[in-house]
């Protein structure tokens, strides 16, 4: 036999019963009457009682030792509280009351009843009356404990009767009435009154009826549940806020009897003590809540709105905080409306809060909206009552009293409810999964699937080799780069909107499809670029000036004339790639088959990424017309006029070749001409290098320059010469149309187009009279001066471009202070 | 786990910060972290983010508000944690603060986190005794966001 631990209370009362029993003093208790009677006394079925004398080893021994005996006591607490008996039980079970023993001492049982009792008003009156229990009972009584007991059954009755009489008029009180009603037809059921405020008097009273009917109250089982949840509520201490709860509600019950109904609902409410079974809507209380409801919304199917719940519920004078928690609680579906079973349980729960429950943090099994449909299958209230009484001991109020588990053996019988319960729940836990379906985009799902395959980060070079292999291939739609494209993610899109330049730009966003997006772009750019490169790169002719450059950006809508301009402020912003396209351009340059302008076409490309090689092209026409005047004074101004250039030095090679060339070309006043020439050639080579350090500066120019040359080539000189001497001319017109920073290329060019034009071919005879030469030595200077004031004004305009550049970058940065971060 | 804050809910990973701030004064309805220290300095960067918000709600312009512009991305990255917006049609804007260490936190699950935040809101809202624009006291959202932190830390 395992030790045995006592609390001082429990020693003390042991001994006092041993004593009681020990009527021979023999400290050991033979089975004799009075521990028969004791033990009888404590409304054990006989097997518990059986079983407990065996497991504190009386039936070993066949006595009572004082050890068994404490054990036996123990054990019988054990079972009164419901526990299952157990060895381990004696020692295990913490804040067990004592045993309680309908014919124990008086004086122990006062003792002890006070020492549990938070009620102390029915004590006093409780002693010395010696009222037989009516109904069953009991065992010898003839002890003063009896007395105790009785007057406080018949107070019990007493009370019990007058709340009978009295209609229910508050469905709160349903429970109390409830019981009565229940008690009243089996007879004699008085003494389970519920008006018994301590704890050992109702279980006791309801004891003995129980015994009577053969419960097995103690044990826990289902019997009358509301006994249950007597006892489950009197034992454990923390029902002292039910203990007091209870007197509060006998005083409640008496106040609605004497007062007519004429308290408003709220009051109703708070005068309500389901405090028993805070969780259990009984009958009566359901039918208010039906009332309630219908006066409210007369539709017993329909909705209460959330506005109109909210009015009525705040007449509780309950904090929002904890009507708000209520509403959640209660609204299962999340609608923002109460069905009525909703509003049932919202109801109950402001009683239940009103009455000083806390409240749960979620929402008992009993008060979900299955409800009704648990009541609607149970028979008639009773048993629906019952059965919910039975439930309920087991969902006690989680704050509350700490569940019994005797009691919790009551759900087997609950299976058909639990069931239901239980789909509930998978039900509304499906309606809110289905809920959340609901609310989802179903395109959100799919861009994330999208998303995760796609989250390729490309690199600016990888991108450029892409490129550079489209463009070579010529094909641009095979490329890597390609599927990337399909992503449809927002991201993607916004990439797009921020870098509306459509050359790859290192994203910050995680490198996604934006970047890939864009890869395909500047490989069709390139395409479109490389093959109209090729053309004007493979002719170098005469004729009329070639087609526009080729744009970089086939989607711009820009005229030929600008491109120049705008382009350049476009590369810059693709710093990161602009090495890299210049790169490209490289490689398209050199694909060309234009040797002449090869030089050219490399120092524009390199200059400028977007830049038009084939525009130095037209330049080549004029190149040898402009030989022909053989004019010093106008080749020298070029040659003041014109710095630089510093990947046409290699070109300085070329112009001694064609110098060469020209010169064997051209009859004898072609010859001083082209004489004059390399002396100016030889000239502008040496200023040239000069000029290229300016020309390195100016990068971006060139090109323009170049092209602006061009065109002015073109109208400067439609030369017979071969082509050879054109670049001659043409390096000697660019030149002078590099050295000033030119701005608007365009409106240069368009204006040199016109007046180059305007021009009149000069014959390439080499018989000119003098006079013709001297004319169109005129003509040249003419032209000179004309080139010359729109260099100035491209230079101007150019600066102003400049200017305006630098201030919208400013502004840009100004309104992207996060593109740092 | 950063906190949430949430006015929108600001998630820090390393603590989430769930903050669910309201429309015009852009004050936090709710506020959650985890773990607890750091706060202010997650305020902080919380308050900083809506400006961030801000712009790309107005970038957004009048384009159709479906869900997937409810989701803002990425507002910005620090050293430390990364910043993730998302704003309801009604302009409450959640924010969530995640600890950069914390890699293996993808786009889609960032955005099925507001997604649960977004509905757990709407419940908030559905409740008749929430004034909007009052902090959310909600113990349900509290649950959903605490168990939501919990699943990412």
């Amino acid at each position: 036999m395992e030790g045995l631990t006592l609390s001082d209370a429990e020693q003390k009362y042991y001994s006092d019963l041993f004593s009681y029993c020990d009527i021979e003093s023999t400290k050991k208790v033979a089975s004799n009457g009075r521990v028969v009677e004791l033990f009888r006394a404590a409304q054990l079925p006989n097997e518990v009682v059986l079983q407990i004398m065996e497991l504190c080893g009386a039936t070993r021994l066949g006595y009572f030792g004082r050890s068994q005996f404490y054990i036996a006591l123990k054990l019988v607490a054990v079972a009164q509280s419901g526990l299952p008996l157990r060895v381990e039980s004696i020692n295990t079970v913490k804040d067990l009351p004592l045993p309680r023993f309908g014919a124990s001492k008086n004086e122990q049982e006062s003792r002890h009843t006070t020492s549990y009792s938070s009620d102390t008003e029915n004590q006093g009156s409780y002693s010395g009356v010696i009222p037989p229990p009516p109904g069953r009972v009991q065992v010898k009584k003839g002890s003063v404990s009896h007395d105790a007991v009785q007057p406080r059954t018949s107070t019990d009755q007493q009370e019990s009767t007058s709340p009978v009489v009295s209609p229910q008029q508050s469905p709160p009180t349903s429970p109390h009435t409830w019981r009565k009603h229940n008690r009243h037809p089996s007879g004699g059921n008085n003494e389970r009154s519920l008006a018994g405020p301590g704890p050992f008097w109702s279980p006791f009273s309801e004891a003995q009826t129980g015994s009577s009917a053969g419960d097995a109250v103690w044990s826990g089982h289902s019997p009358p549940p509301p006994q249950e949840n007597w006892v489950s509520f009197a034992d454990t201490p923390p029902t002292s806020t039910l203990l007091a709860m209870h007197p509060a509600s006998v005083q409640d019950q008496t106040t609605v009897r004497t007062v007519a109904s004429a308290t408003t609902a709220n009051e109703i409410r708070r005068q309500s003590s389901s405090y028993d079974d805070p969780w259990k809507i009984t009958d009566e209380q359901r039918q208010y809540y039906v009332n309630q409801f219908k006066t409210i919304q007369p539709d017993l199917n329909g909705f209460i709105p959330g506005s109109a719940a909210k009015e009525f519920f705040t007449k509780s004078k309950l904090p929002i905080l904890e009507l708000s928690h209520i509403w959640e609680l209660s609204d299962f579906d999340k609608d923002g409306a109460l069905t009525l079973d909703e509003f049932c349980a919202a109801f109950h729960l402001v009683v239940a809060r009103k009455n000083g429950y806390d409240l749960p943090e979620k929402l008992p099994e009993s008060l979900m909206p299955k409800l009704i449909d648990l009541e609607d299958s149970a028979d008639v209230g009773d048993q629906s009552g019952e059965v919910g009484y039975s439930g309920s001991p087991a969902e006690a109020p989680p704050s509350k009293s700490p569940s019994m588990p005797s009691l919790n053996q009551t759900w087997p019988e609950l299976n058909q409810s639990s069931e239901q319960w239980e789909t509930f729940s998978e039900r509304s836990s499906s309606s809110q999964t289905l809920t959340q379906f609901d609310s989802n985009i179903a395109p959100a799902d799919p861009d994330t699937a999208i998303v995760h395959p796609v989250p390729i980060r490309m690199t600016p070079s990888k991108i450029h080799m892409q490129e550079m292999e489209l463009k070579r291939t010529g094909s641009d739609h095979t490329n890597p780069t390609s599927p990337l494209l399909v992503k449809p993610s927002d991201l993607s899109e916004e990439n797009k909107i921020n870098s509306s330049v459509k050359f790859v730009s290192g994203n910050t966003v995680d490198g996604y499809s934006s970047s890939d997006s864009f890869t395909s772009d500047p490989e069709q750019i390139g395409n479109a670029v490389t093959r109209q490169r090729s053309h004007s790169g493979t002719s170098p002719d005469n004729t009329a000036p070639p087609p526009p450059p080729p744009r970089p950006h086939p989607s711009h809508s820009r005229s030929s004339s600008l491109d120049m301009n705008r382009t350049f402020p476009v590369t810059t912003e693709l710093c990161p790639l602009k090495s890299e396209t210049v790169h490209f351009w490289l490689c398209i340059s050199r694909t060309s088959k234009n040797k002449l302008h090869t030089g050219q076409q490399q120092a524009g490309v390199v200059a400028h990424p977007p830049a038009v090689p084939p525009r130095p092209q037209p330049s080549q026409v004029p190149g040898p017309h402009v030989h022909r005047p053989v004019d010093a004074e106008g080749l020298i101004t070029h040659t003041s006029t014109s710095p630089q250039q510093i990947p046409e030095q290699p070109n300085f090679a070329d112009f001694s070749q064609f110098e060469v060339f020209a010169a064997s070309n051209v009859n004898e006043e072609p010859d001083d001409e082209a004489e004059k020439h390399p002396e100016v050639l030889q000239v502008e080579k040496s200023s040239d290098p000069s000029g290229s350090l300016r020309v390195a500066k100016t990068d971006g120019r060139i090109e323009e320059k170049t092209a602006a040359s061009a065109p002015a080539n073109v109208g400067k000189s439609t030369t017979p010469l071969a082509p050879p001497p054109k670049p001659i001319r043409r390096r000697l017109k660019s030149e002078d149309e590099l050295r000033p920073e030119v701005d608007e290329h365009s409106q240069k060019t368009g204006v040199l187009a016109a007046v180059l034009s305007s021009q009149p071919s000069i014959p390439r005879s080499v018989g000119k009279d003098k006079k013709a030469i001297q004319a169109s030595i005129r003509r040249n200077k003419e032209t000179n001066t004309v080139l010359a004031r729109l260099n100035s004004e491209l230079q101007q305009q150019l600066k102003d471009v400049l200017e305006e550049r630098i201030s919208l970058e400013v502004q840009l940065e100004q309104l992207r202070p996060f593109s740092h971060l | 786990m950063r906190k949430k804050n949430k006015n929108k809910n600001n998630k820090n990973l390393n603590a989430s910060w769930l903050k669910p701030y309201s429309l015009l004064q852009n004050y936090p309805l709710y506020i959650r972290s985890i773990p607890a220290e750091q706060e202010l300095k997650f305020h902080y960067t919380v308050h900083t983010s809506l400006d961030v918000v801000d712009e790309k709600v107005s970038a957004m312009g009048k384009a159709l508000v479906d869900q997937r512009e409810l989701y803002l991305g990425l507002l910005y990255p620090t050293e430390d944690y990364k910043v993730y917006g998302y704003v309801t049609n009604s302009k409450v804007k959640f924010v969530m603060v995640v600890d950069s260490s914390n890699t293996a936190l993808r786009d889609n699950e960032i955005r099925s986190m507001f997604r649960k935040l977004h509905n757990s809101y709407t419940d908030v809202m559905c409740n008749p005794f929430y004034n909007p624009g009052d902090r959310i006291h909600s113990r349900a959202f509290d649950n959903m966001v605490t168990s939501m932190m919990v699943q990412v830390c």
